[in-house]
């Protein structure tokens, strides 16, 4: 059987994120194709009912990361980021969502390496974990209820 | 019905080499609403923006997806050619395949399967797209100016020329910066205060600028444009318009031994003091750190002799708020002392002094009005050795880069202690000498052959002191690491250039990005050395990275051309990537509750309450409003939105969420 190839999704800000990103591909480091990139204007922007949308749509695992603490483009979206972080993850966390299918981080526009070490141990972390369709099968579960009832 | 065009860049071999750019454009023709897909060698290039805006014309197109490099290299080069072809430029999407895919992974099949997941999640980004038009702003034309160094002087002095006005802010009682410590520059030896002050003079006299200082920036606020600089003019506690420059206050003030900034250390001080002789503006300061009367409360003899009765002890700093359009940052860099050194005796031995302040020794200016004397006993160093890259290009430092300007500066050092010293005897340890530069080759060949600098290629392990001599033991590396022991009488430290001590500070309160030493970082490495990642927001010199003069003059006359271009407009447009609270038909008006929550999130107070009200002026409801002149685009709001009646175009809730869903579902 060939090896599990998890899907991950990568939640970054433009100003920061994105732009390390580019410095990583700019710098030629590579690391592990899995990764899929959505960019925002701000970690700020990233409504969290998105990552569990993206668990509903098959996603093995989350990246989401932005500016460092007092970076922020938008001088403060990351801390908005970070606070939503706090309390959403004892929410999915309460429900049964394993919270190390999500990576929460700051890489900035200089961390080219950091961005390709942090994809590296993502993806291995879910490896380990393995395919995650639980919170898949009950998303199609309520919409087929709420389609059909 | 959506007709998206796809077209898919090759980059030459930059994707093609990676990614099989056919197969991505086979398979993205088959999505839903792609009306038309093809690849080709370079979709940036004439005839490549030509393909787009044929095919828009041609397939009567209703959005575009650039799969090529980063958007954040060539989006607006892709939306102007749509714009061309009249298409809304913002139907135009980029799909990352090069840092994002070809750049970062092996040649295999899932790289391919990355980059057709990547366009695939463009087209239904792009469905969603809604055509925009980009805000117009008006122009404040005047330029912020933050650090008086050649680099914020020949800025100032450029823009001002163009006639647009200028604030240059400095922090130091003068301006003058690095370069008016300095004794002779390189490849030249003239003489830099020779060079300088005239440009000093021109400053502060020149009808367009404002020269605050003894001034720090605040905070700033505002976008390109519209920027509002709050200034700290702190107390210099003397009535400039009293004061006359006559310096009798200095010469009397008791406190004659702080040690001087401008001398490195090197010489003293009075608490009321200029910086140097040729300070501008020429008027005293007092510096309340060290001034007996701000720390014991008695003295005040400089109050007694002033003739015009300046001095103002009560004086308090001010803050002012100054409207400004762009900001150029000059704020120039620092170097590390020779206390970072265990192996050199964590500068303890005031004999081994650092690049600066041998600049200082060899200044007419200076503390020993240019002759080389050592800082112990004042005697004549008979043997002297310098030492490139102290710290620099050592990542065990901490410091991996080159700080680019030692090379030279050592170079002249040998050469000017030779010229003053004609029995002396110097040693220079390199590891490599990087002399690249018009004249700066020729320059080294100078010193080592004609004015016999013994140069020793090899690193300096270990200086200590013995019977009054500084041994210094190394290696020559070219000699196959035959260890070296020189007994010295002085040792120059070329000591690395690194950023200034809170850089990281005022970089967050610009809101441009720096690097892991804390200096500023550009726009883009190779295209846009000047500019940031903040419109409206300019670099040069030092601040950027270690610089020499013709550099950080260059990027100065650089950044005062783009400054200028600014200012040739009286409108400027903004992308109109924005939030919008939705409004509808009666009854809703609109989803928004009024809760207001937003308000509170948005970190530039754009969003405003508005009372909706019917024909007869009764209120119906009270709703926000994003004022689009203050809104940056952060998208804050959005997530905290309740009832998700707010939202930011170009990022709309449909189109991340139909992105969300074209990745995955495949």
């Amino acid at each position: 059987m060939a090896e599990f190839e998890p899907k991950i999704v990568a939640f970054v800000c433009n100003w920061c994120t994105y732009a390390g990103a580019d410095l990583t591909g700019t710098s030629r480091i590579k690391y592990a194709s899995n990764v899929r990139i959505i960019r925002f204007p701000c970690t700020g922007r990233i409504d969290y009912m998105l990552l569990l949308k993206a668990f509903g749509e098959g996603a093995d695992g989350i990246i989401v990361s932005g500016c460092h603490p007092n970076d922020c483009h938008y001088t403060s979206g990351n801390f908005h980021a970070r606070r939503r972080w706090i309390v959403f993850r004892s929410l999915i966390d309460f429900l049964g969502i394993d919270i190390r299918r999500i990576t929460f981080s700051w890489v900035s526009a200089a961390e080219g390496a950091k961005w390709a070490g942090l994809v590296n141990s993502t993806v291995s972390v879910i490896r380990d974990l393995g395919p995650y369709d639980d919170y898949k099968k009950i998303a199609n579960f309520i919409e087929k209820e709420v389609s059909h009832g | 019905m959506a007709r998206i065009g796809v077209f898919i860049c090759h980059c030459g071999e930059n994707i093609g080499a990676t990614v099989d750019c056919e197969k991505v454009a086979m398979a993205a023709s088959e999505y839903d609403g792609v009306a038309y897909s093809i690849d080709y060698k370079y979709m940036c290039s004439d005839p490549g923006q030509n393909l787009i805006r044929q095919a828009i014309k041609e397939k009567e197109l209703t959005g575009v997806v650039v799969a090529a490099c980063s958007p954040r290299m060539h989006e607006p080069t892709f939306r102007r050619a749509c714009n061309e072809a009249g298409l809304n430029p913002y139907l135009c999407e980029m799909a990352n395949l090069r840092e994002h895919c070809s750049w970062v992974h092996e040649k295999n099949e899932a790289t391919t399967e990355k980059a057709i997941d990547l366009v695939r999640m463009l087209v239904e980004k792009v469905k969603r797209n809604h055509p925009l038009s980009s805000i117009k702003v008006p122009v404040t034309k005047t330029a912020l100016v933050i650090g008086g160094g050649i680099s914020g002087i020949q800025a100032s002095l450029d823009i001002a020329n163009t006639g647009h006005k200028v604030v240059l802010i400095e922090r130091e009682p003068s301006i003058g910066g690095h370069m008016s410590q300095l004794s002779e520059t390189f490849p030249t030896l003239d003489c830099s205060q020779c060079i300088l002050t005239p440009r000093m003079v021109e400053v502060a006299q020149h009808p367009n600028i404002t020269l605050l200082t003894y001034a720090e920036l605040e905070s700033i606020e505002g976008f390109i444009g519209n920027f509002k600089a709050r200034i700290r003019k702190k107390a210099k506690s003397i009535d400039e318009k009293l004061c006359t420059g006559c310096g009798l206050c200095t010469t009397k003030c008791p406190n004659k031994k702080i040690p001087g900034e401008f001398n490195a250390g090197l010489g003293n001080r009075t608490a009321i003091y200029v910086p140097f002789p040729q300070a501008v503006p020429n008027k005293p300061v007092i510096d309340k750190l060290n001034c007996t009367y701000y720390t014991k409360g008695k003295c005040r003899v400089c109050e007694k002799v002033c003739p015009t009765q300046a001095i103002r002890f009560d004086q308090e700093d001010e803050i002012i708020d100054i409207p400004v359009g762009a900001v150029v940052l000059a704020t120039g860099f620092a170097v590390r002392g020779t206390d970072f050194f265990p192996e050199y005796g964590y500068g303890k031995h005031p004999d081994i002094i650092t690049g600066l302040q041998f600049e200082r020794l060899a200044s007419a200016s200076g503390p020993t009005l240019g002759e080389i004397r050592r800082p112990s006993d004042g005697k004549i160093p008979g043997k002297i050795v310098f030492v490139a890259c102290a710290g620099s290009r050592d990542p065990a430092k901490g410091i991996p880069y080159c700080s680019k300007i030692c090379c030279m500066y050592t170079a002249k050092h040998a050469m000017l202690y030779q010229h003053k010293v004609h029995d002396g005897e110097s040693y220079v340890f390199y590891m490599d000498i990087r002399a690249a530069g018009r004249n700066y080759e020729e320059f080294v060949r100078r010193a080592i052959e004609e004015d016999g600098v013994n140069y020793i290629r090899g690193r300096v392990s270990r200086i200590y002191e013995k019977q009054g001599k500084l041994i210094v033991k190394g290696a020559d590396t070219l000699l196959g690491g035959m260890p070296v022991e020189i007994e010295a009488d002085m040792v120059v430290l070329a000591t690395a250039g690194i950023a200034n001590e809170g850089s990281e500070v005022l970089a967050q309160k610009m809101h441009v990005s720096y690097d892991q030493y804390h200096f500023f970082t550009e726009a883009h490495p190779k295209l846009k050395p000047v500019e940031t990642n903040t419109a409206g927001i300019f670099l040069v010199g030092a601040c950027q990275a270690p610089r020499d003069i013709p550099e950080s003059v260059g990027q100065a006359s650089g950044a005062a051309a783009k400054v200028a271009a600014l200012f040739s407009q009286n409108e400027l447009t903004r992308e109109p990537v924005i939030a919008v609270v939705n409004r509808s038909a009666p009854p809703m008006y609109s989803t928004c509750a009024g809760c207001f929550m937003c308000v509170s999130a948005c970190p530039y107070q754009a969003i405003e309450k508005e009372e909706l009200t019917d024909r007869k002026g009764q209120l119906i409801k009270t709703v926000a409003r994003v004022n689009p002149g203050l809104c940056q685009g952060c998208g804050t709001c959005v997530a905290f939105c309740r009832s998700k009646s707010i939202d930011i175009q170009g990022y709309t809730h449909e189109q991340m969420v139909s992105e969300v869903m074209a990745l995955l579902n495949n």
